[in-house]
């Protein structure tokens, strides 16, 4: 407050003219990292419920299978490897748009979107041997858990890739124009979040969940 | 029991029937033959003035900040009458229904009156007026021209329009949820409720809560990157802090309620163990997630109003506020340990002393900085040369009743106590004392204060002071004995007593809400007054209180769609106080284009296919949701196909809406900031 009105003062003293309004060169600055910075957070407290959930019905098995009866860890490797590697593969795509090279960035997108559908895929096969086992979600309160947060972050990476198509056209037609550059941004922050996302879910659902149940 | 629980499905419509139809219910009958009435009325005048053109063009696709503030306001009025019809029917109800008369709501629909009302009252009520106010106003105190995703903004307000559009669907359509406005499992799970209420009331909650949560992301985005050039963190005006703090709690809070309903949906439509009883369930989890967004969520609705509160009384006691730092340090303060005192609306769960404790504790903790608000707000009054106009009646009105809802929030934080007043009157006293007293009160303040800055006349001081005795008289009419009858043992959501000994309350309670009925009709009358005597009232200079300090004051009043011809530069908190001061000159040639982003309808279409997404949902109708989802999802699609959102207002079209401002403000001998020209 008195830093404030001394400037003022300073300025009035030194015989500064007080300009209080701008030429009309003044931009506001582009708000739309920070924006999706914010999304992805509020998103990030979605999982965090999910999260919570698990935490606290994880083991309540109601006399059903646990995690350790159904986990198939090697799958789940094959799996996490595929969605690891999307994420490189999007670093090389994002690598492409610094150096403008249109191609370098569709075929390195195409390759993250096959990681993705493969990922997306191998999930939906997971679920399928699951629910045929009868550990479908309406078993127990683990697997309500189970499902809802494994589907949640499925459904995000199918959006994903829903986008990641929905930008390859837009990058064809329009090229890496500013607008698009900050879209690829944009999409590279989604991606690489629901990357960190699975490191959660397999460390604390898959390999946490694989261990017996301990008193 | 609900006429639609044993329907057969249909392919197209569900379990939608013409036996969802409340043939059978006078009340609503009636309320559907003038609802039905009014609507034609008004879509035939639509069509006899060729309104419907405008109505598109300038509001229902407009991407003006402003605009859409007023269109969040209009919702809110409108829906603030729909909740108090269910208010002043249940206190009718409760005054009349004892021991053999058994009143005029069967139970089944008092239990729909209760939770409806407070749905609408949070959601579509009071949620709507704060996010008005801070679209309205934010951009405006900040200098700039618009938010930072204006399409966003648009799209938001037909979102939250779309959940109040299934909340009123419900009342003709089916049956809203019988459950209270929390919707707690089991109650709300599929096995006690199997009908279609509380599938409106998740639909509903669903649509309209992301459209609150894109709206916070913005107007963060707006106060982070938008501030005009010289306004710090520390040199923007308390509305602005408290709206951005406001935001925050938004994004940090609505996320969790999403995620907890998406899980009672799965419960009720997948068939999942989340809340059930068994199977593992645990009802417990809703709960603790639903208040952990529930309580954030009342700082929500309360700290932009503390920022209502503090321009008011610095702008009418032509002072600057007393305590600026501290009034932000209380502010960041509230919205961080709003986190930390959720556990306090169920001390009865009986997670054991020590953990009741911790939670008591914070609780009190919160009431630290909000009386340092208050002493901040007395200390700008003293020795202020005080002008009694309606937004500092309000703002008195709040400080008074405020302090009481406060003490008494204090009272049921110590958990003892709370075991003998849980979910008794004495609590729904204390948060209506909090609420009106605080909220609604606040948003009167808010509507009077800003009033003239939107539409360039100020509001009729004798019906707002109707409306303003109405309402305080009438809350405590309804709302002290509703203490009394808590302290007495009564509990909440009750439709019929036996004890005699209680009816004399309850009559008085129904007076109090005759009263605070008059109060809002006042407000009505008082609106349209205003405008038939607009001439009368007319503020041309922009400053209409004559000592306005923020930036919303140096423009327009209506500000032009792009506010600012030059952005302001600030030097000093109170930015526009200091132009004057300082003699400040208003340009008044040199203007150049102004980069402005266009309408589209992109908005209320997106937002129009959720709604119908949300409808078939409650119906089951998995043809038109599959379609809608889709259609949902594409459209959004197709909308970033266009890269064209922006263009200019050409500079001479500045330079002649300036010209208008210049001329009138010579005819009052006025010229540049409110002093001359250059």
């Amino acid at each position: 407050m008195l830093m404030a009105s001394s400037t003022a003062a300073l300025d009035a003293a030194r015989g500064a003219p007080v300009a209080f309004f701008d030429d009309g060169s003044h931009h506001p600055q582009q708000g739309t990292l920070l924006g999706f910075w914010l999304y992805l957070m509020s998103d990030c407290l979605i999982f965090a419920v999910l999260f919570a959930v698990y935490a606290v019905m994880g083991r309540s098995y109601a006399a059903g299978p646990s995690g350790a009866d159904l986990f198939d860890l090697p799958l789940v490797a094959v799996n996490t490897g595929m969605l690891l590697l999307s994420s490189i593969t999007y670093g090389f795509a994002m690598i492409g748009m610094q150096k403008r090279s249109q191609a370098q960035v569709l075929g390195w997108l195409a390759i993250t979107g096959l990681f993705g559908a493969a990922f997306v895929g191998l999930e939906l096969y997971e679920f399928r041997h699951l629910i045929h086992e009868g550990a479908g979600p309406q078993r127990s309160a683990f697997l309500s858990s189970f499902f809802a947060l494994v589907g949640t972050h499925g459904l995000h990476v199918s959006f994903g890739i829903l986008w990641l198509g929905t930008l390859m056209l837009q990058v064809k037609k329009l090229g890496l124009t500013a607008a698009n550059r900050r879209r690829l941004m944009c999409l590279s922050m989604f991606w690489h979040f629901l990357d960190v996302v699975w490191i959660g879910v397999f460390t604390f659902v898959y390999l946490m969940g694989s261990l017996p149940a301990t008193a | 029991m609900s006429a639609v629980d044993h329907v057969e499905e249909t392919l197209l419509l569900g379990r939608l029937s013409l036996k969802a139809l409340p043939l059978h219910e006078p009340i609503l009958l009636a309320t559907f033959v003038m609802v039905a009435l009014g609507g034609l009325a008004a879509l035939a005048g639509m069509t006899r003035f060729r309104l419907w053109g405008p109505l598109w063009r300038d509001w229902v696709t407009s991407i003006d900040h402003k605009k859409i503030g007023i269109m969040y306001m209009v919702l809110g009025v409108v829906m603030l009458l729909r909740g108090f019809a269910d208010a002043l029917m249940m206190r009718m109800h409760q005054a009349l229904s004892f021991a053999g008369d058994v009143g005029f709501l069967p139970p089944h629909h008092y239990d729909q009156v209760f939770t409806a009302h407070g749905v609408i009252m949070i959601f579509f009520v009071a949620m709507p007026f704060v996010t008005g106010f801070m679209n309205y106003v934010v951009p405006l105190q900040i200098g700039a021209r618009d938010v930072a995703f204006p399409f966003l903004n648009n799209f938001s307000f037909w979102m939250t329009a779309g959940g109040a559009v299934l909340v009123m669907l419900s009342l003709f359509i089916g049956e809203f949820a019988r459950t209270g406005w929390l919707a707690y499992p089991p109650l709300s799970g599929i096995l006690a409720d199997p009908g279609v209420g509380v599938d409106y009331y998740l639909w509903s909650l669903q649509v309209a809560g992301v459209g609150t949560t894109l709206s916070g992301i913005n107007l963060i985005a707006t106060i982070v990157k938008m501030r005009a050039p010289g306004m710090t963190m520390m040199k923007m005006p308390v509305f602005t802090w408290t709206a951005l703090c406001t935001n925050v709690l938004i994004v940090v809070s609505f996320p969790v309620l999403t995620a907890v309903l998406v899980l009672l949906s799965l419960d009720r439509y997948v068939g999942t163990n989340f809340f059930t009883t068994d199977l593992g369930g645990n009802a417990m989890v809703y709960v603790n997630l639903i208040w952990i967004w529930g309580h954030p969520e009342v700082y929500i609705l309360v700290l932009p109003v503390f920022g209502i509160f503090s321009e008011v009384v610095s702008t009418f006691c032509s002072k600057r506020l007393f305590g600026y730092a501290s009034m932000v340090y209380a502010t960041v303060a509230i919205t961080l340990l709003s986190y930390l005192v959720w556990l306090h609306h169920f001390f009865t769960m009986g997670s054991g002393a020590s953990v009741n404790s911790f939670f008591g504790i914070t609780t009190m903790i919160i009431s630290i900085p909000t009386g340092a608000k208050i002493f901040n707000w007395l200390f700008t009054m003293y020795r202020g040369r005080i002008r009694f106009e309606l937004p500092m009646l309000w703002t008195m009105g709040f400080m008074i009743t405020f302090v009481i809802g406060g003490m008494t929030g204090v009272l049921l934080a110590v958990p003892p106590a709370d075991f003998v007043l849980h979910n008794s009157l004495f609590l729904v006293a204390h948060f209506h004392n909090v609420i009106i007293g605080g909220v609604v009160f606040g948003v009167f303040a808010g509507i009077t204060y800003w009033y003239p800055k939107a539409f360039g006349y100020k509001l009729d001081p004798f019906w707002g002071k109707c409306s303003f005795w109405f309402w305080l008289i009438g809350f405590y009419l309804a709302f002290m004995p509703l203490y009394m009858l808590g302290l007495m043992g009564v509990t909440r959501r009750m439709s019929h007593f036996e004890d005699l000994s209680l009816k004399p309350l309850f009559q008085v309670a129904a007076l109090g809400a005759v009263l605070i009925a008059l109060g809002i009709g006042s407000f009505i009358i008082q609106l349209v007054v205003s405008y038939l005597r607009r001439e009368q009232l007319r503020d041309v200079t922009g400053d209409a209180w004559g000592s306005g300090r923020t930036l919303e004051w140096s423009t327009a009043s209506p500000p032009p769609d792009y506010n600012f011809a030059f952005t302001p530069i600030v030097h000093e908190r109170d930015a526009w106080h200091h132009m004057k001061q300082a003699g400040a000159l208003r340009p008044t040639a040199g203007f150049k284009a102004i980069h402005m982003p266009s309408n589209t309808a992109a908005g209320v279409v997106i937002a129009g296919l959720a709604t119908l997404l949300g409808f078939a949902l409650v119906w089951h109708m998995w043809l038109v949701a599959g379609i809608a989802f889709a259609a949902t999802v594409l459209s959004a699609l197709l909308h970033t196909f266009n890269y064209h959102r922006d263009f200019h207002i050409a500079a001479d079209v500045v330079t002649r809406s300036e010209a208008l401002r210049t001329r009138a403000l010579a005819a009052l001998g006025l010229g540049g900031a409110a002093g001359r020209t250059a």
